[in-house]
């Protein structure tokens, strides 16, 4: 039962890091538009203009 | 855009020396357009920077300010393909959107610690909780308490704040039941921890704060969903007004800048965007949209105009009134505040439910402490089972049963055109009985279009088209409509008269039956449609008749036959008799009045109410506005008048009447799913309450419960998308 004394906090610390990165996500306003960020992500503006395709 | 446009009520100053104006821009659908859009603006000179927000079609623009005038950014984007239209954004801390991020952050932390306290009660039920050396379990009871307690003070809030507020006010609503069932339930797992005891909720607890976090975020989102498309939709009605400043320039300036004295040109063809008294000019107006009569009047200076008619014939200048008076808007707004005041307040289906539910659920809780007790239990194991029953009748189903459905089939109306202004609208329109319609711009198409085209040889309809070109008169339009591509024939107009033209030697006019000289085949060609307006082409020795009316909207038939064959439909409307009939016949209704004023229209759907009838009203004039808000429900076309809009519970897109019928269809089966769902959480709990009450529930039994009546539920309320494939 040793293990626990190292498995619960990890497991505790992993689910705090993920509501950090929700609240964290929330505050910068990613929720905002559900729509585009799926259809920026796919756009190429950070290429070069000759690697474009 | 040749004129000068004014759009400084729109700017908003974010930081010094920057300008940023919000924007409603039609017809972004993907990620090129946004890239489009960006970067398009990106390379105009002095712009800082735009983001499009996809999710809600709007854009907001930042410049430097003075480097630009902010027109210039309308014609950019016109320029790449994407008409705008600018609107003042609700402030970013704003009640309503505050509250959303709220929920939203409340449901993040619930989630986190159902998650995590469920994962630590997982290993409980898998045995733990039945070793022997109980130093394990008191410590994931102890871990548990640590994460449960915080999550469950921070996502509580808001029902604990809404608890307190409704006993408060001395009314019980669904919060309490929640709180206290929430609080109560925690505390009491604290007390078994301390007590080394086995059973604890915490998990329990945790998981109804995130069902029910859920279902509140879903109502939050419908409501501001619907808001923001009111948003967008005035801001595309793009209300300006072309206002003469003091030098004689006219300014195209935004309704909300105009102030009462200020001088505005009405010019002819022109929708008058202001209520104001005419200073000078002759017309005549189309004021259907007001009174519903569909003959122009006259209009001469010193005579009250109202913002929303249409001005045919001359241009006008229009004094702006401060108060929007005169005799006729008197008397709607003098109804529209008794109406809304007489306007019973609606109680809501879950309302409802909780005010039969409430009650029943704390009694129930009582009578199992004291009986217990009676039966020699100690008080605190009579105390768990009873705090045992009120986790498990916690309304988590029935927090979700009414919105999920709302937010399902708000979305399916929403795709077959049909913008909700509340989700109670939805349930009063699955119970109206009676379908009241207006006739003039709801029934009718708010264009003219040409009546009698089968009845006109093409080659003299083609002449008239010709001649029609040259004409700013809006009936020339519906002529010009009626008929494919021609050259124009250059034609001389006479304002208020027709237009006239020299062809092969021989005079050609194409204007009013008085003008042209056809009296006599007017009067025969009046006879049929009597409720359209004519013009006469007068060639040499004869004269060709055109009848241009308000044609119904192309389904009307259909639909007024569809709702009738369930409801009882009638026609009340402000315009002639004759013309009413001629509509009423055309649609097979037989229950119609003509030339009703604002008071008849109400007078008769009070009647309707006192008989026990819930009428829905459908209506887009001025003079619908009080006769729409005293109606069970009510529903506007997308061109109605600003006042009928704001009264009306939903409004249609579209030339098609198809949404009206649509919109009982999809609510009707929407409410049925919602009364389903509220049976299901009452099954749930015809099984739950008694193994509750006699002691058999353990903590897992709760969760599987919990969770599976709220599943259940949800997945229910999908049901409501596929009620017939939206039209296309």
């Amino acid at each position: 039962m040793n293990v626990l004394v190292y498995l619960v906090p990890i497991a505790l610390a992993l689910g705090l890091l993920g509501l950090a990165a929700f609240l964290w996500a929330l505050r910068s306003g990613q929720f905002d538009d559900l729509d585009g960020a799926g259809w920026r992500a796919i756009s190429d503006d950070d290429l070069p203009e000759d690697e474009k395709p | 855009m040749t004129d000068a446009q004014d759009l400084s009520p729109f700017v908003r100053h974010p930081a010094d020396g920057v300008a940023a104006m919000d924007l409603v821009v039609n017809g972004v659908y993907c990620g090129a357009c946004i890239v489009a859009i960006e970067k398009g603006l990106g390379r105009q000179a002095g712009v800082r920077g735009a983001r499009v927000n996809l999710a809600n079609k709007r854009v907001t623009v930042e410049w430097n300010d003075g480097a630009l005038e902010p027109p210039v950014i309308l014609e950019r984007l016109e320029a790449l393909g994407y008409p705008a239209f600018p609107f003042t954004a609700e402030a970013a801390d704003s009640a309503e959107l505050l509250e959303e991020k709220r929920l939203l952050r409340c449901l993040g932390v619930a989630a986190f610690g159902a998650m995590n306290v469920m994962l630590l009660s997982v290993s409980l039920w898998a045995g733990a909780e039945n070793d022997p050396n109980s130093a394990t379990r008191d410590l994931f009871h102890w871990l548990s308490a640590l994460v449960a307690l915080p999550c469950a003070a921070y996502a509580g809030m808001p029902f604990f704040e809404s608890a307190a507020r409704s006993i408060r006010a001395g009314a019980l609503n669904m919060d309490v039941p929640i709180s206290l069932g929430v609080i109560l339930g925690l505390a009491m797992s604290l007390l078994q921890t301390v007590s080394h005891q086995r059973g604890t909720y915490f998990e329990g607890a945790v998981m109804l704060l995130m069902f029910l976090l859920a279902g509140r975020l879903l109502d939050q989102r419908m409501r501001r969903r619907t808001r923001d498309t009111a948003i967008n939709l005035s801001a595309m009605r793009s209300d300006r007004a072309a206002k003469l400043t003091d030098g004689g320039a006219v300014v195209e300036t935004p309704i909300a800048a105009i102030r009462p004295g200020d001088l505005v040109l009405a010019r002819p063809g022109e929708r008058i965007a202001v209520d104001g008294v005419v200073e000078d000019g002759r017309s005549e107006v189309d004021q259907s949209l007001v009174t519903g009569e569909t003959a122009p009047a006259a209009v001469s200076p010193g005579v009250q105009v109202y913002a929303g008619t249409l001005n045919l014939t001359g241009a006008l200048r229009i004094r702006v009134r401060n108060e929007a008076g005169g005799a006729f808007l008197d008397e709607v707004n003098g109804l529209l505040s008794s109406a809304v005041e007489q306007r019973s307040s609606y109680v809501r289906l879950a309302d409802r439910a909780a005010r039969l539910y409430v009650p029943i659920v704390h009694v129930t809780a009582l009578a199992t402490f004291l009986a217990w007790l009676a039966l020699g239990a100690g008080w605190q194991q009579a105390l768990m089972i009873a705090i045992t029953v009120l986790i498990i009748t916690c309304p988590c189903a029935l927090g979700l049963a009414v919105p999920a459905v709302q937010v399902v089939a708000a979305g399916a109306l929403f795709r077959r055109g049909l913008i909700l202004h509340s989700g109670e609208a939805l349930e009063r329109l699955a119970e109206c009985d009676s379908v009241v319609f207006d006739k003039t711009g709801t029934l009718t198409e708010p264009r003219p279009v040409l009546a009698n085209a089968a009845d006109i040889a093409p080659e003299d309809l083609a002449l008239a088209v010709g001649l029609a070109l040259s004409s700013r008169h809006p009936l020339a339009k519906a002529i010009v409509e009626a008929a494919g591509p021609q050259a124009p024939i250059a034609a001389e107009e006479f304002p208020g008269e027709g237009v006239s033209a020299v062809l092969d030697g021989e005079t050609v006019r194409l204007g009013s039956a008085a003008w042209c000289g056809g009296e006599r085949e007017a009067a025969a060609v009046a006879a049929r449609w009597p409720d359209a307006s004519l013009i006469v082409l007068a060639l040499p020795g004869r004269a060709v008749v055109f009848a241009v009316r308000q044609a119904l909207r192309p389904d009307a038939v259909s639909v007024v036959a569809d709702l009738a064959r369930e409801r009882a439909v009638e026609i009340l409307s402000g315009d002639r008799e004759a013309a009413v009939r001629l509509v009423a016949r055309e649609l097979g209704v037989a229950r119609w009045e003509a030339g009703l004023k604002p008071a008849g229209k109400i007078a008769r759907l009070q009647a309707l109410k006192d008989a026990g009838r819930r009428p829905l009203m459908v209506g887009d004039g001025l003079n619908d506005a009080p006769a729409l808000a005293a109606a069970y429900v009510s529903i506007s076309p997308i061109s109605a008048a600003h006042v009928a809009q704001a009264q009306a519970d939903a409004l249609f897109l579209g030339e098609r009447l198809q949404p009206v019928a649509d919109a009982v269809r999809i609510s009707t089966k929407a409410r049925s799913l919602m009364v389903q769902n509220l049976w299901i959480s009452a099954v749930y709990n015809l099984i739950a309450v008694p193994l509750a009450v006699l002691g058999f529930v353990t903590p897992l039994i709760a969760a599987l419960a919990m969770s599976g009546s709220s599943v259940v539920v949800t997945l229910n309320a999908l049901r409501a998308r596929d009620v017939g494939k939206p039209a296309r």
